[in-house]
């Protein structure tokens, strides 16, 4: 046995509302840059449709993830190591540009500049490849909210291996959002596509990350990615990913896209696994095997066993404590409700998904049934079956019974707890029916409904500062000044973002003193909102509706 | 000029391609990339880079059995001048025609393709024109000279100048009176070498060899990762904005 710690999150489908404010803090945070205007760390996508690139899902094509070969080993769907490098000098399942889509922006120097004249100017879109005049033809969510009708969320390839015939009478039963980050798989295809070896896996955490300094710009990792997480940066020719926020979840705080998720929607925790099995789990031959031979690869944190083997193989206290209490855990072992998403492509992703059940309860409202009521609910899942073949073509590679199993528990909880709340007596066979008691039902109902921050989010931060600590000690020295010899890479991140400090307010040390409006939000801990929004500047006594009108117009021009 | 151009001009190059390399790769593995343009155009990249590219190699091969092979050499093993004049010539100019098409597609697309055009910097088209016309004149030595002309036996000159060069008893002299276009392509390789470190075209030095034997999954510890700080900000500061 290898024992080996993951950061791992889930997320509640139910939850979002395809908001799209992940996307847009964690493009902030991270690819705002010339080079990567049109990658999406974090893209929200609307199911069924497209995807972000289009059709990414389409293994034929893209030749993402790995394959078995005849005799059952497991190798890349794109082809052999010697294959790979026979082709190395021109990709031939690499996306273009296109595929994901233009980026632009818009001339809004011509508003300013246009010469005096009858009709009004226009900011015309302009390419950020080319720089010349372009036309926008597509967008990382063009076909959000099911846009462009079933033309083009007819194109979805996940659709396509649900049965034909209810392609459109399906689109009109439901839809839902799934927001995606990169799987820091425990079996990642891109890093084996690497041909630098420039994509590793790190040892601590399970966070996939490119050395910048080692990648070669060979862009074989974009084809291996079959979730299409790696982007190649056209500015610098390397390869970039998401990070997983490491300097965030170094010191303890959770993912920007985690952190400003106005659902709360998003789970992050550690889970222990045996990195020994891995291979044997992705190899198995059936594709509906995956799912249960990747549960079977985490280790029960609980167990005396694994603990003792935790600490035999260094892992701290505070790390053994967090494993004990992961959501990620709850969710994935004891409840049994977040799935993979496309376990199929057996790269082992670690971040998991809650089934939406929304799209029944509003079938069943939609009819005038009961949409709370267990029973209803339990037949809606089993009638409803476009939509659960859907999900299991999604999540478990196509196996409609865990996905059955999971919206079930959501639906059991959602009766319990409707009980609870109208104060009617307790049905305990509505736990019983899908195998939880009612306490580990109200257990669920709390981290999933009430989902409270410091619940949401268990994330040791003891590595980072530890490692710090233990680097002072190494190599503590006068030269430890600025950019000096002694400066660690985590010195700069720390300098850089602030990480250690921990200010009055919580948000303090992210604005620089003359600017303490501004907030970084790299760096935000949640805990406040100060700088979030633009102040108000006080008001004299007004009338109700002349202070709201004069506040919302000076809050605008505080940000203009 | 003799010594200038066959004793100083080498030397020079050979010092400017082996000081560069090492300063390039200690100073600025950010910068060490193929900077590949694939993800702008791929129809045509498929077409000519791969014919550029192989054929390529098999010209740089050509150019060490005909320059670091002594012709002694190959008498010894039995193949005699004119076997090897008819390898060399029939080989080369396969392998030759081969980069010329592809390089032909390859620049075409650069300057056709508006977003390959806007990827291309100065550097690059210094590092084209170089190359072109290394690979251009190279092309006309084999096929002009030694096809349709009468052939021209480098072997008694050319190799043995380049060779003495190693061996550190230069001997300029062979260089002179030589065809023309030999000389050209002499000295555009030479010029060429001595800007290689400074152009994309370090990435043949990076060559993945090791993928074929290394395991699939690389893990790496955090703490083994402590890239330099100034040597990070410095690359960083490399990529320019466009706009």
């Amino acid at each position: 046995m290898r024992l080996m710690a993951q950061l791992a999150m889930v997320m509640n489908l139910d939850k979002c509302i395809g908001c799209h404010t992940c996307s847009v803090t964690c493009k902030q945070a991270w690819t705002n840059r010339s080079g990567v205007e049109y990658a999406w760390f974090n893209n929200v996508e609307t199911r069924p449709g497209q995807g972000y690139p289009r059709q990414y899902q389409d293994q034929q094509r893209w030749k993402g993830g790995w394959t078995l070969t005849k005799r059952g080993r497991l190798t890349l769907r794109s082809g052999s190591r010697f294959k790979r490098l026979l082709n190395i000098f021109a990709n031939p399942d690499l996306p273009e540009v296109a595929d994901y889509y233009e980026p632009w922006t818009y001339d809004y120097d011509n508003l300013l500049s246009a010469p005096q004249m009858d009709t009004t100017p226009v900011a015309r879109p302009v390419s950020l490849i080319t720089g010349e005049d372009t036309a926008i033809t597509w967008g990382a969510n063009w076909d959000d909210d099911l846009g462009g009708g079933p033309e083009q969320i007819g194109r979805d390839p996940v659709l396509a291996k649900v049965s034909d015939k209810v392609k459109l009478e399906f689109q009109q039963t439901f839809m839902f959002y799934l927001p995606r980050i990169c799987e820091h798989c425990l079996n990642p295809s891109c890093a084996a596509s690497c041909p630098s070896g420039a994509i590793y896996k790190r040892t601590e955490d399970g966070i996939v990350l490119v050395d910048q300094d080692k990648c070669r710009g060979w862009r074989q990792c974009v084809t291996g990615c079959p979730y299409k997480k790696i982007y190649f940066n056209h500015k610098t020719g390397k390869a970039e990913k998401c990070t997983f926020c490491y300097p965030r979840v170094e010191v303890g705080i959770p993912t920007v896209c985690a952190e400003t998720c106005v659902g709360r929607l998003r789970y992050i925790g550690v889970v222990f696994y045996d990195a020994d099995a891995v291979l044997a789990a992705a190899s198995v031959r059936d594709d509906k095997d995956l799912y249960p031979a990747q549960l079977g690869v985490f280790l029960n944190p609980h167990d005396p066993r694994v603990v003792a083997e935790a600490e035999r193989v260094g892992i701290s206290q505070e790390w053994i404590d967090a494993a004990q209490a992961s959501p990620i855990y709850k969710l994935i072992v004891d409840y049994q409700v977040a799935l993979p998403l496309h376990p199929e492509y057996r790269t082992m992703p670690m971040v998991w998904y809650i089934p939406p059940l929304s799209p029944m309860v509003d079938a069943l409202a939609g009819t005038g049934h009961d949409g709370e009521d267990a029973g209803n609910l339990f037949g809606a899942i089993d009638a409803l079956r476009i939509p659960v073949e859907y999900l299991a073509e999604l999540f478990t590679a196509g196996d409609i019974g865990p996905v059955r199993a999971s919206l079930q528990r959501l639906a059991a909880m959602r009766a319990h707890m409707r009980r609870v709340n109208l104060g009617e007596p307790v049905d305990p066979e509505i736990a019983e029916s899908v195998r939880l008691s009612t306490d580990e039902i109200e257990a669920m109902y709390r981290l999933l409904a009430i989902a409270k921050y410091e619940h949401r989010y268990v994330i040791p931060s003891a590595a980072g500062s530890d490692a710090h600590r233990l680097d002072a000690l190494a190599t503590g020295c006068s030269l430890e000044s600025d950019g000096g010899p002694g400066m660690t890479a985590f010195d700069v991140m720390d300098d850089k973002f602030h990480l250690t400090q921990q200010p009055a307010d919580g948000n303090g040390a992210a604005a620089p003193v003359d600017k303490e409006r501004r907030i970084n939000l790299l760096n935000w801990d949640g805990k406040s909102t100060n700088g979030l929004f633009a102040a108000v500047p006080a008001h004299g006594p007004q009338t109700n509706g002349a202070a709201h009108t004069n506040g919302a117009t000076s809050a605008v021009e505080h940000i203009r | 000029m003799t010594t200038l151009l066959w004793l100083t001009l080498p030397y020079v190059a050979f010092t400017s391609f082996v000081v560069g390399h090492i300063w390039r790769y200690r100073h600025d593995q950010f910068g060490w990339t193929t900077r590949s343009s694939q993800l702008h155009e791929s129809r045509l990249l498929r077409l000519g880079s791969p014919l550029f590219h192989f054929g390529l190699l098999a010209v740089l091969g050509g150019h060490v059995l005909g320059i670091g092979v002594p012709a002694d050499w190959t008498a010894a093993v039995g193949v005699s001048e004119h076997a090897y004049h008819l390898m060399s010539v029939s080989f080369g100019t396969l392998s030759g025609l081969a980069a010329v098409t592809g390089l032909t597609i390859l620049l075409y697309r650069r300057f056709a393709v508006s977003a390959v055009r806007a990827a291309t910097t100065t550097i690059d088209k210094v590092m084209y024109l170089m190359l072109s016309t290394a690979i251009v004149t190279g092309m006309l030595n084999t096929i002009g000279s030694n096809l349709i002309g009468g052939g021209y036996d480098y072997r008694a000159t050319v190799s043995p100048w380049f060779r003495s060069l190693f061996t550190l008893s230069p001997q300029p002299g062979l260089m002179v009176g030589i065809p023309i276009s030999f000389q050209i392509h002499a000295v555009v390789v030479l010029v060429l070498l001595a800007s290689w470190p400074y152009t994309r075209l370090v990435h043949v030095f990076s060559a993945p060899l090791g993928y074929l034997v290394r395991p699939y999954i690389v893990y790496r510890s955090r703490d083994v990762a402590r890239p330099n700080a100034r040597r990070y900000a410095r690359a960083w500061e490399t990529t320019h904005p466009r706009r």
